[in-house]
């Protein structure tokens, strides 16, 4: 088993079509709540091929996409200190802050760097002793246990020049403030697989427990989206409300151990700002009071200025469920891939830049 | 930004591996993941491995899809 061809089967495909079609008769609204889903559905032209009854409405799991003005203007302002380097990955580099961005602030001289990994971000600190390296910690649980390895990995070789901007954020206090807010109706709810390989399926447990939705976790390849949406159907239509792993072959229960206790001994939940949410409860990661000799926020005195928002960017709306890129006026015109005007389209996985790519007539 | 890609872990030495991803070989921590083995599959995030998968539970997930497919 290579786990990647075996999920691109054609003719399983087709079965799997076949038997959401035949098994759903009720209207459905279901949300995939990672951008990565959001690229496969389009990428493999899923909707298109789903019954009428079945509508899929992208959600906020897009890291930089979430990530509110304010911070991204507190990473512009870290880079132009004397003496650092800022390390990040690359999908933050082009996002648009108030005012300017990463990839502005190189140009304008300061030492930003791209990175794969925190490893990459520790070499550069290790290899740099006279500079300060901040690595900007972003992403969701998916991302975090490896900020926090490479934190302790720092802790233990006794590296004083390596810090992290944490700007995480947490996914299940999202889809709960999504679920409150009650802007979106959703009949259920495709779970990130990779968030769920750290978390385990039980962090989701809530939304059918307290909301009654139905949830599938899924994986990335198109049988694994296919099969979820088929479970998703057969709990809609036999009018079951639990939390199923469509993806066993990535995802328990009890997630991964290791990489929780790592996240946890490093970083403590705190309030996080979102973009087009504003602050939500426990819903990012801060540094802990033992770890906080790494903390950029502690060790720099960050001025960014006043935050500005995008004209006309309807980001905020679409991360939400409550918006289609559509919608925005400046879809495909004003704003492109090659032009980005918010972040949607900037990141390969922003719902702007899947609808743009793989949406056939810019739509 | 929560793109992993399943790869097969080749060597380990101490928290590291050597492991294939289609063709080309990466060094990944092994940090999340104590347990890896080589021959295992992992899924690799931003240069961690995050997990290892699971051959059974593949194999019966294509089974099921098979014959959810078939009855279809
Ligand atoms: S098309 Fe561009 S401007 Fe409009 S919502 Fe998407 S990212 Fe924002």
């Amino acid at each position: 088993m290579k786990y990647v061809s075996e999920f691109r089967d054609s003719a399983l495909a087709k079965g799997l079509i076949a038997q959401v079609c035949r098994l759903s008769s009720t209207p459905a609204r279901f949300m995939e709540f990672c951008g990565g889903h959001t690229v496969t559905i389009f990428r493999y032209g899923i909707r298109q091929v789903l019954p009428q009854t079945v509508t899929m409405v992208s959600g906020p799991g897009c890291p930089v996409c979430v990530t509110a003005n304010k911070d991204l203007d507190k990473t512009i302002a870290l880079a132009h200190f004397p003496d650092v380097i800022l390390a990040t990955f690359g999908d933050m580099l082009r996002i648009p802050g108030s005012h300017s961005s990463l990839q502005q602030a190189k140009a304008e001289g300061a030492d930003v760097r791209m990175v794969y990994s925190a490893m990459d971000a520790l070499n550069i600190a290790r290899e740099n002793p006279e500079k300060h390296v901040i690595f900007v910690g972003i992403g969701f649980e998916t991302t975090a246990p490896t900020i926090a390895a490479s934190v302790l990995q720092a802790a233990k070789e006794g590296l004083d020049n390596y810090y992290i901007l944490s700007l995480h954020k947490l996914s299940p206090p999202v889809v709960k403030a999504l679920l409150d807010s009650g802007e979106v109706n959703l009949d259920g709810f495709i779970c990130p697989g990779h968030v769920s390989t750290v978390t385990g399926s039980q962090a989701w447990e809530f939304i059918s427990r307290d909301y009654g939705i139905p949830c599938v976790v899924s994986g990335f390849e198109p049988l694994d989206v296919l099969h979820s949406i088929s479970m998703l159907v057969s709990q809609v239509e036999t009018k079951r409300a639990e939390v199923e792993i469509a993806y066993r072959r990535g995802v328990q229960p009890e997630g991964n151990p290791t990489a929780l206790r790592l996240m946890r001994e490093v970083f403590a939940p705190c309030p996080a700002d979102w973009r087009g949410m504003g602050e939500i409860p426990a819903s990012g990661l801060k540094l802990r009071e033992a770890y906080l000799e790494f903390d950029a926020e502690t060790a720099f005195d960050i001025d960014s200025g006043p935050t500005r928002e995008t004209e006309g960017c309807l980001c905020g709306q679409i991360l939400r469920g409550v918006a289609t890129p559509q919608d925005c006026p400046l879809f495909g015109k004003a704003c492109t891939p090659e032009e980005p005007v918010g972040p949607c389209m900037v990141s390969s996985e922003g719902s702007c830049s899947a609808y743009y790519r793989y949406g056939g007539e810019h739509a | 930004m929560c793109v992993a890609i399943p790869a097969r872990v080749n060597s380990i030495q101490g928290e590291q591996a050597e492991v294939g991803i289609g063709g080309i070989t990466r060094t990944v921590s092994l940090q999340l993941t104590p347990e890896a083995k080589v021959g295992d599959y992992v899924i690799v995030h931003t240069g961690y491995a995050i997990n290892v998968l699971d051959q059974q539970e593949g194999e019966e997930t294509l089974r099921l899809i098979e014959a959810i497919a078939r009855t279809a």
